[in-house]
This record gives structure tokens, C-alpha cells and sequence, in this order.
């Protein structure tokens, strides 16, 4: 993202290039009219919802209408205790495995990593029906962790690690065995610090795909205390609500701004991270 | 012998242990599925005290003859080829505006980006109140021009075109980030003699840049084809498939057979034409085109 980087044709001439500019600003602001938007709608009240006039009182009524008409604080309690839960478990198991194969020759390795790259084209998302019969055997229906179970070994981040291990020199391995780290110990001490911004990646993206992941959580949930923000969200919003769309956009905003302050703040590090995520 | 095996036995075992706990969890909610789906799919669904039997094809001869699964495809089919082009192509205009040196490019990275990062199911319920008949914002500015309003989301001809916008405007600023990050890796040094010997802009992009990006464009076709495969919360969120299956997806009502109606034998021989689609959209990648677009 350096500045310095390439003469893009967008330079070439400055009347084009002034061209450029306008047309990416027009686009810019369509690209975030819908949400400006959904603030017009959550700051006014009901009446001012589609009256765009810039004296119309403000209020933060709809936010405090909201918040008391759903348990949104458990909601975010769940989510959050979901996505650390999911994270945590990713990181450990991903880490290992990436290990193993990016350092061990085993008998079936290559085998075995094809069978884990399967899970890049079949998601647990797809098989909702066999998965959930899964969980109902194990008795994790309604529970976070019945949520995150299936995605808890994630073949995209045994991938995208197993390509950072693969990077690291031979000797730093072989100096810290000399040093008298064993298996584990030169994995946390030499790898992991190594592939520090892979983890970052990876955790944003996790975090923001399990933050964000519906249709699973759906299923499986039923109850207050289980229930993630995206379900939640839709059971407050769903049209029994009546029209009243200044306290869904509310709740709606309510709903998304934990990731959207982190992604305004971090946006550096959102962006690179999609994008080391995604260069494979 | 026996001193020479040990240690490299030791080693297997190690890198099993390693892998244990990951396979365990991709076997049992991943492979493990896959299979049973594919068993499921050759039986009936157990009903009280009956238990599932053996029943071959059955299921898939039914499926054939099931118009709501052919809707479905149908529905699928327009969905991913409407939302696939023009997402890729706003993808990489953004990423050529982006790679360039615009004013004000951490905002319009933010602008770009920020759909990306909102919950689809939050996206649904802000585009449902543009869509909704009269009251909502697309007729409100259709009014205001004198036009007629209509219920967008209720009519058969503009449900799924609904769905389309909505996902372009949710997907693109992703797909920007790929194409941004292959532009930066393209040399400056291919576009200065370009410039040099007066190639326009268009014949640059058209016979050089383009060309390069092309595994990137054929990494975010797979990506995009599986989302829309993949991706049907805001059928819930907006349609439930309405009005009159003229927006039901395959994944979608895959999940009405399975938990409204139960019928998890049908639901199976249903994912098994889900997943045999995505199978081959990945496969395609290898099998096909990555071998005609590699520049080397």
C-alpha cells in the first residue's frame, strides 16, 4: 500500500486523472450511502425517516428503544465468547497441524493435505443437515460451543500457516534444538513468533467470518442465552416488529459497530490481512 | 536396524500426534458429512417407528421431478451469473483507482471496503427498507420523479435483480482487496515504456494489466462462484424464497427441507447436487483454467 509504488495509468494524464478522481469519489459515496443511511434513519425520529432535512431533531431514542426491546448485551456477550472460543481453539489446532506438515516427511502426507484442502470447497456451512444430526448425537445443540465446533479445525488456516512454516530457515530450527528446545518448544519460540502477521491475518478474518456467520448459528441455536448477534438481530428485526425502521436500523447498527469501529481503526491491518490472506 | 527405524518411527508418530486433533475435527465435520450425505441420499427419511431403508435413486428421480429444485438451480444459475461479472469488474476499477494516486485514498478504501466487514443479515435489513413498496426509499425517490413505485421484493420479475444489487454492493470492495494486492506486485517497469511509446490507457490495461491479473480474476471467479452457492442469508433475512420460489436458492431450500420439513433423506440427495456444483467449480480451477492462464 507504499505510496511510492507503481505509475499507474491513472497518472498519465492529469485531465483523465482528475476524471478518475471525481468518478471514484462518486462511487465512494454511493458505496457508503446505504449506511449513512441506516444513521440517518437510527439518529431521527420515525417521521424524519425519509425526509432528508438537515434541521430534523436528533435523538438517541431509538438506540435506547432497541437495546431494551432485545437482550442485545447477551447477544454480544455470545458472540463474543463464540469468535475468542472459535479463535482460540483454531489457533492451537491449526498451529500443530501446519506444523506437522510443513516440517515432518510422514508416510500419507500428501494424502492427508489433500483431504484437509477438501474443506476450502465444502465448508461446514454446506452440510447443515448431516452436521447438525452430528451435534444432536454429541448433545451440543443450543450451545456456543455446538456453533463453533465445526469450524474449529480450518483448513484455511492450516494452509495459509503451513506456507509461512515452510518459509522459515532450516538452521534457526535446527540452532534452537541445539539450544535444547524440543518439538514444542522450537515450534512456539522459532515458528510462531515467525509467522506473527499470518496470525493476525488470520485471526481478523476468522473473527470477522464467525462475527458475521448466520445461517449455521441459526440452526442451531434456541434460546437467549446461546443465540449470537446475527440471529438475534434478524429474530428483533423480523417484520412482526411493524415499520418501525428507525429502531431497526438502531439495532442493526448496534449489531455491526463493534466490527465496524475495529475495522475503522485498524484499517490498515483489516485490508493487508484480507489481502496476505488471500494471496495463497 | 532396530536403532535406525526407532528414531524415524518416533518421528511419524510426532507428526501424527501434531495432526490428530485438526483431522479429527475435519474428519467428523467434513468428511465424515460428505460421506453420510451421499448415504443419506440412497434412503428414505426415517419417519416415527419406521427406520430409513434402502431406496437407491429414488430420491433423485423425485428431485427431477421436483420443479421447486429446478427453480432453485435456475435461481442459482442467474444469481451467481448476475452477481459474478459486474462485482469482478467494480472490483478492479476500485483496485486500479486505489493502486493509483487519488486524494483521499484511505477514505475511499474505507468506502469501498466497508460493506465487507458488515454481517450479511445486517446488510439485508438496511437494503429491506429501500425495497419496500411505498414507504421505502426507492420508491420514495421514484415518487418524487414522478414515477410509479412497485413492490420490489414481492414481484416475481425483480426479486432476485434485488438480490443481485445488494450483493454486488456487499462483495465487490472484497474482491478489490485481491486485485490490489496483484496490481502491486506488477513492475513499474511495464508501464513506463508503455507510456513512453504512447500506448493509451485502455490499450495498456487491455494488453498488459489484464493479462497479469488473470490468475487473480480466475482466484475471484472460484471465490465469488462459491459465495453465491454458499451464501443465502439474506434469503432468510429477506424473501424466504418469495414470492412463489422466484428467489429460492439450492442452500436455502436445502435448509427448508431439512428444518421445516424435516425430510432429511431428500435434503441429502439436495446437498449432494450442492456440493457436486461446488466440486466442480474448484476442480474446473485446476483442471481447466489455471492451465491456459499462466503467464510465465
Amino acid at each position: 500500500m507504499s505510496a511510492a509504488a507503481t505509475t499507474s495509468p491513472a497518472d498519465l494524464g492529469t485531465r483523465t486523472g482528475r476524471l478518475d478522481a471525481i468518478a471514484a469519489w462518486l462511487l465512494a459515496l454511493l458505496w457508503i450511502a446505504p449506511l449513512v443511511y441506516a444513521l440517518w434513519a437510527a439518529i431521527h425520529p420515525a417521521q424524519f425517516a425519509v425526509r432528508f432535512e438537515l434541521t430534523a431533531p436528533l435523538t438517541f431514542d431509538n438506540f435506547t428503544r432497541a437495546w431494551t426491546a432485545a437482550p442485545f448485551a447477551r447477544y454480544i456477550l455470545n458472540t463474543v465468547l463464540m469468535v475468542t472460543m472459535i479463535l482460540a481453539v483454531q489457533l492451537a489446532l491449526v498451529t500443530l497441524a501446519a506444523f506437522a506438515f510443513a516440517r515432518y516427511s510422514f508416510a500419507g502426507r500428501e494424502a492427508m493435505f489433500a483431504l484437509v484442502l477438501v474443506q476450502l470447497m465444502i465448508m461446514p456451512d454446506v452440510l447443515i443437515v448431516e452436521n447438525y444430526l452430528t451435534l444432536e448425537r454429541l448433545g451440543l445443540i443450543d450451545s456456543l460451543l455446538g456453533i463453533g465446533l465445526p469450524y474449529m479445525g480450518s483448513a484455511f488456516g492450516i494452509f495459509l500457516l503451513r506456507q509461512t512454516f515452510k518459509t522459515v530457515p532450516r538452521e534457526l530450527d535446527e540452532a534452537a534444538r541445539i539450544e535444547g528446545c524440543g518439538l514444542l518448544g522450537t515450534l512456539w519460540r522459532v515458528y510462531v513468533p515467525l509467522a506473527r502477521p499470518v496470525y493476525v491475518a488470520f485471526g481478523l478474518v476468522s473473527v470477522s467470518y464467525h462475527w458475521n456467520n448466520f445461517l449455521w448459528p441459526l440452526i442451531v441455536t434456541n434460546s437467549v442465552t446461546t443465540r449470537p448477534l446475527t440471529v438475534g438481530l434478524q429474530i428483533f428485526a423480523a417484520p412482526e416488529q411493524g415499520l418501525d425502521w428507525g429502531l431497526i436500523c438502531a439495532g442493526t447498527l448496534m449489531s455491526s459497530a463493534p466490527l465496524v469501529i475495529a475495522f475503522l481503526v485498524f484499517q490498515r491491518q483489516f485490508v493487508q490481512s484480507f489481502m496476505r490472506a488471500g494471496i495463497r | 536396524m532396530r536403532a535406525r527405524l526407532a528414531p524415524d518411527i518416533r518421528h511419524q508418530v510426532h507428526a501424527w500426534l501434531l495432526l490428530l486433533p485438526a483431522a479429527l475435527l475435519l474428519g467428523l465435520f467434513t468428511h465424515y458429512p460428505t460421506l453420510a450425505t451421499l448415504w443419506q441420499s440412497a434412503h428414505s427419511t426415517p419417519k416415527g417407528f419406521r427406520p430409513a431403508r434402502f431406496i437407491g435413486f429414488a430420491q433423485y428421480a423425485a428431485m427431477a421431478d421436483d420443479p421447486v429444485f429446478w427453480q432453485a438451480i435456475g435461481n442459482n444459475l442467474v444469481y451467481a451469473l448476475g452477481t459474478l461479472p459486474p462485482s469482478i469488474a467494480l472490483a478492479l476499477l476500485m483496485a486500479l483507482w486505489m493502486n493509483g494516486r487519488l486524494a483521499g485514498r484511505p477514505f475511499l478504501r474505507a468506502a469501498y471496503f466497508m460493506p465487507t466487514v458488515l454481517p450479511m443479515i445486517a446488510v439485508a435489513n438496511i437494503w429491506l427498507f429501500f425495497y419496500t413498496p411505498d414507504y421505502g426509499l426507492l420508491d420514495q425517490i421514484l415518487h418524487a420523479l414522478g414515477f410509479a413505485g412497485r413492490n420490489w421484493l414481492g414481484d416475481r420479475e425483480t426479486v432476485l435483480a434485488c438480490l443481485i444489487v445488494m450483493t454486488i454492493w456487499k462483495e465487490a470492495g472484497f474482491f478489490m482487496i485481491f486485485y490490489l494486492a496483484a496490481l502491486q506486485q506488477i513492475p513499474v517497469s511495464l508501464a513506463e515504456p508503455a507510456a513512453f511509446e504512447g500506448a493509451s490507457r485502455w490499450y495498456y490495461f487491455r494488453c498488459v494489466l489484464f493479462p497479469l491479473l488473470m490468475p487473480t480474476t480466475l482466484f475471484v471467479l472460484v471465490n465469488a462462484a462459491i459465495n453465491a452457492f454458499r451464501l443465502v442469508d439474506h434469503i432468510v433475512a429477506m424473501t424466504k424464497g418469495g414470492p412463489d420460489n422466484a428467489s429460492i436458492l439450492l442452500l436455502f431450500y436445502i435448509y427448508e427441507v431439512g428444518f421445516k420439513f424435516w425430510d432429511t433423506g431428500y435434503a441429502a440427495a439436495l446437498t449432494v447436487v450442492l456440493v457436486a456444483a461446488l466440486a466442480v467449480v474448484a476442480l474446473g480451477q485446476y483442471f481447466f483454467l489455471d492451465r491456459r492462464i499462466h503467464y510465465q
